[in-house]
This record gives structure tokens, C-alpha cells and sequence, in this order.
């Protein structure tokens, strides 16, 4: 066969088309099922970091929906005043928020290499099991890891000190290293650890290299240093003055 | 040409692709900490590899060879990015922990390596029973370095724990070093070694 160059480009062309025809239509046909997926995997993260997610319901889909309408409640917190103005927790998008320059704050220079903080931030109230008051806070963390962002939940007492869990529901580390911030022992460790020494509003909440000894450490993650010291500025910055501080401060006061 | 019974079972032992070839050393080494993970990962490679192998061969005569190799790396990066969003929205936690290397599928070279040696010059059929078997040769390495890091590196296998671990209470301390990378590598040495015993025939010269 003649290979002219017109011949060339003309299959180049048809390969591209019917190659993007298959990514297209793969990308599009599967997409409900993955932000369906996604949703579920969000609502799994905030009841597991409850600890309301037994081993009855983890792979129940209507047990795990059922649960978390019944115990979870979105609420909308300011970080910059009036931020929230005419949002509606349910359908509130922090990501987009923080995208946007209007509706965020330039943060650039922390440690957790956050660029832009939104001015609204979505939480999560735990009802209590009588429905009467709250029994679990629950704050959306991020922060770069080793690969990645990593994205996750820290569940706090009402009393704005005491940490009853982290999450982590996105991230890209190496399975193995730094994946192992979804081992369940290791997530273990955080229930009853303290994020602040009292009387003092910078967080104290650390991942040690090596054993943890204190009451605000957990052990390092072994052969993964970048991405637990990627989890303590993470923290560190979300609980300090320019993520969820001042809230966690009213928290602290109202008790 | 090759018997199609050859072309199926060699890449398994006698020209293994990891072990003799010594392609696709990065992901085995990426995915192989757990079963689970090196489970998917091997059947995420076969399908890749059959239908990069089919779609290669079917227009095999029609490719202008000035432009082959981006032919191919088209047809395989479609293929991978299907792959990965079948993978999301079917298998969605594991897929979550293969994060990145399912995408790295497009850079291993035994797809890429067959596509250019093989699927170029034989038929649509060799060519789907070629990916099988080079597909199963790199599926048995990434099985055999996962059995053995899990079951060493963290006392279980599918995630259920066999050897109790000294930090909760058992006996075993879990070997810390095949859950780190160079684990791995040990690994392909010894199953390069235990073939090579057994076929000395693929001992290179002095």
C-alpha cells in the first residue's frame, strides 16, 4: 500500500475521531454511576468518621442512605464574615467556592499548601441518637500529601477539643505508603486524641515519625514521612486561625 | 508460525515478559502490596493488552508506519481511560486505591511492546490469544510478589489477617521491608531465579 502523506493524516484523523468517540462516550455513559459512587463514598466517609458506620451496614447502600439522613445534618459555617449569605447547606459546593476569588481568601504560604480557603465551609452536625442534641462535629480537611491533595474529615466533640476520628475520602498516595492513611488502625488511633493543649488556640494535633507517646500524637506512617507530615499541616491548618479556629473557638466558649 | 497453544502458554514461564523480558517493572512494583489491589491491576493489564493486541492487528496493514508507534499509544491510552472509568464506576474502592497506575497502564511496556512486536505482523486471532497469555505471564509475577508481601508485609491475604501482628497482640512482627518498594524487587529476583533454574536455557551469556 501507498502511504501518501495526505493518506497519513487522513488515518491519523480517523483514528483520533474514533478513539475520542470510545473515551467520550465511556467518559459519558459511566458518569452517573461514578458521581452516584462518589456521593455514597462521601456519605460511607462522614458516618464512618461518626463512627456510626458498623459493620451491619457498610455494604447495605439503603442502610448507609437511611443512616445518614437520619443522624447527619449539613451546616454552613463562615470563615470570612457573612460568607454563607444566601447559601443553602444542602446544595452548597465548597470546591466551587474556594475556586472562585469572590468567594474565597488567598491563604498562600501555609504549610499545607492550601492556596485559596472559601469563605463558606460545609460541615456536618451529628444528631445524637435521640435526636435531641449533637453528639459529633464533623470538618472537611485538605491538604497536599506527597502525590496529592488529599481530602478527608475530622470528627471533633462539641467541645471543640476532643477528635473522634479522621478520614480521608480522595487522595492519590502510594498505595501501601502513604495509602495507608485508609488503614483503619491506623485511623484508630485519632479517637480520643486532643487537637489543642488547654487554654490554647493553636492546634497541638500532630503525626509523629515514629511511636506516638502523647495525647495529640499518632505513629508515623512507615515509609511514608512526606504524607504524615503532608496530615499534621493539613490539620494544623484547618484547625488553626485561618480554617476552623474561630468556630472552634465559639464551640470551646459555649461549653 | 507459532502454534496458538505456544503463543498462549509461553509468555507465562518460558518467555515471561517480567522475568525474561523484564517489561512492566514499575507497576509490579507500584500495585503489588496487597492481592486485591495486584487482582485488579492483572485483570485491568489482560483487557487492555487483548484489545490494544485485537484493534492493533485489525488495522495493522492500514497503519502508515511513519506514524505507528502514536497508532498505537492512541488506540492503548483510549483503551487505558475506558479501563479506569469502567474500574470507577464499577469497582469504585479499588479503583480508588490504584489511583494513578491504572492510568500508567499506557506507559507499561508490554502493551505497547506487543502491540509494536507481535500485533503488527499477525492475524486478529494470535493477536487476542498473544494478549491472554502475555497478560497471564504478567498477572502470575504481580500474583506471586502480592502473595508474599501481604502475607509477610502485613500478615494477610484479600485483607483477611492470617498471621496475628505483635502491635495487636499476636506474634508476628510484619517484615517492613516488603511493603516498601524495594520488597518487590527481591521478589522478581527470586521468581526470575526459580525460572531460570528450572529453564537454564534463558541464562543470558557471560
Amino acid at each position: 500500500m501507498e502511504f501518501t502523506p495526505i493518506r497519513t493524516v487522513g488515518f491519523a484523523t480517523i483514528v483520533c475521531f474514533v478513539c475520542s468517540i470510545f473515551v467520550a462516550g465511556a467518559a459519558v455513559g459511566l458518569k452517573d454511576r461514578q458521581i452516584e459512587n462518589e456521593i455514597l463514598d462521601r456519605q460511607k466517609k462522614v458516618l464512618d468518621v461518626a463512627g456510626l458506620l458498623s459493620k451491619e451496614i457498610v455494604s447495605d447502600i439503603d442502610q448507609i442512605k437511611k443512616a445518614y439522613n437520619e443522624r447527619v445534618q449539613p451546616v454552613l459555617v463562615d470563615l470570612k464574615p457573612e460568607g454563607c449569605k444566601d447559601q443553602d447547606p444542602n446544595t452548597f459546593d465548597q470546591q466551587k467556592f474556594a475556586k472562585n476569588p469572590k468567594t474565597s481568601t488567598d491563604v498562600i504560604g501555609n504549610k499545607a499548601k492550601v492556596r485559596r480557603t472559601p469563605n463558606c465551609a460545609k460541615i456536618f452536625n451529628i444528631k445524637s441518637s435521640d435526636a435531641k442534641g449533637i453528639e459529633t462535629v464533623i470538618l472537611p480537611v485538605e491538604g497536599k500529601g506527597l502525590w496529592s491533595t488529599l481530602y478527608g474529615f475530622i470528627a471533633l466533640d462539641p467541645n471543640g477539643i476532643d477528635i473522634k476520628g479522621l478520614t480521608f475520602y480522595k487522595h492519590a498516595e502510594t498505595p501501601g505508603l502513604g495509602g495507608e492513611v485508609d488503614n483503619p488502625k491506623w485511623k484508630a488511633q485519632w479517637k480520643g486524641k486532643k487537637a489543642f493543649k488547654t487554654g490554647s488556640a493553636i492546634p497541638a494535633l500532630y503525626v509523629k515519625k515514629g511511636t506516638a507517646d502523647d495525647e495529640y500524637s499518632v505513629n508515623g506512617l512507615s515509609g511514608a514521612t512526606i504524607t504524615s507530615n503532608g496530615v499534621t499541616n493539613l490539620l494544623q491548618f484547618w484547625l488553626g486561625e485561618k480554617g476552623f479556629g474561630p468556630y472552634l473557638n465559639t464551640l470551646k466558649g459555649g461549653k | 508460525m507459532a502454534k496458538n497453544k505456544e503463543v498462549l502458554l509461553d509468555p507465562l514461564f518460558n518467555d515471561n515478559p517480567i522475568a525474561l523480558q523484564v517489561l512492566g517493572i514499575c507497576s509490579a512494583l507500584a500495585v503489588t502490596t496487597k492481592m486485591e489491589t495486584a487482582l485488579v491491576m492483572s485483570i485491568a493489564v489482560i483487557v487492555v493488552l487483548v484489545f490494544s493486541n485485537l484493534a492493533v492487528s485489525l488495522i495493522r496493514n492500514f497503519i502508515p508506519p511513519s506514524i505507528r508507534i502514536i497508532v498505537q499509544l492512541t488506540i492503548i491510552a483510549s483503551l487505558v481511560i475506558i479501563t479506569d472509568q469502567v474500574l470507577k464506576a464499577f469497582v469504585y474502592e479499588t479503583a480508588k486505591q490504584l489511583s494513578v497506575f491504572v492510568g500508567l497502564i499506557i506507559t507499561n511496556c508490554i502493551v505497547m511492546g506487543r502491540a509494536e512486536a507481535f500485533a503488527m505482523q499477525q492475524g486478529p486471532v494470535k493477536s487476542i490469544i498473544d494478549g491472554i497469555g502475555n497478560g497471564l505471564g504478567y498477572s502470575v509475577v504481580l500474583i506471586f510478589v502480592a502473595f508474599f508481601r501481604e502475607l509477610f508485609g502485613s500478615g494477610s491475604l484479600f485483607g483477611v489477617q492470617l498471621l496475628p501482628l505483635a502491635t495487636e497482640g499476636g506474634w508476628y512482627t510484619p517484615n517492613g521491608l516488603l511493603v516498601l518498594s524495594p520488597g518487590a524487587f527481591f521478589l522478581i529476583a527470586i521468581f526470575i531465579w526459580i525460572v531460570r533454574a528450572f529453564k537454564p536455557d534463558q541464562i543470558e551469556e557471560e
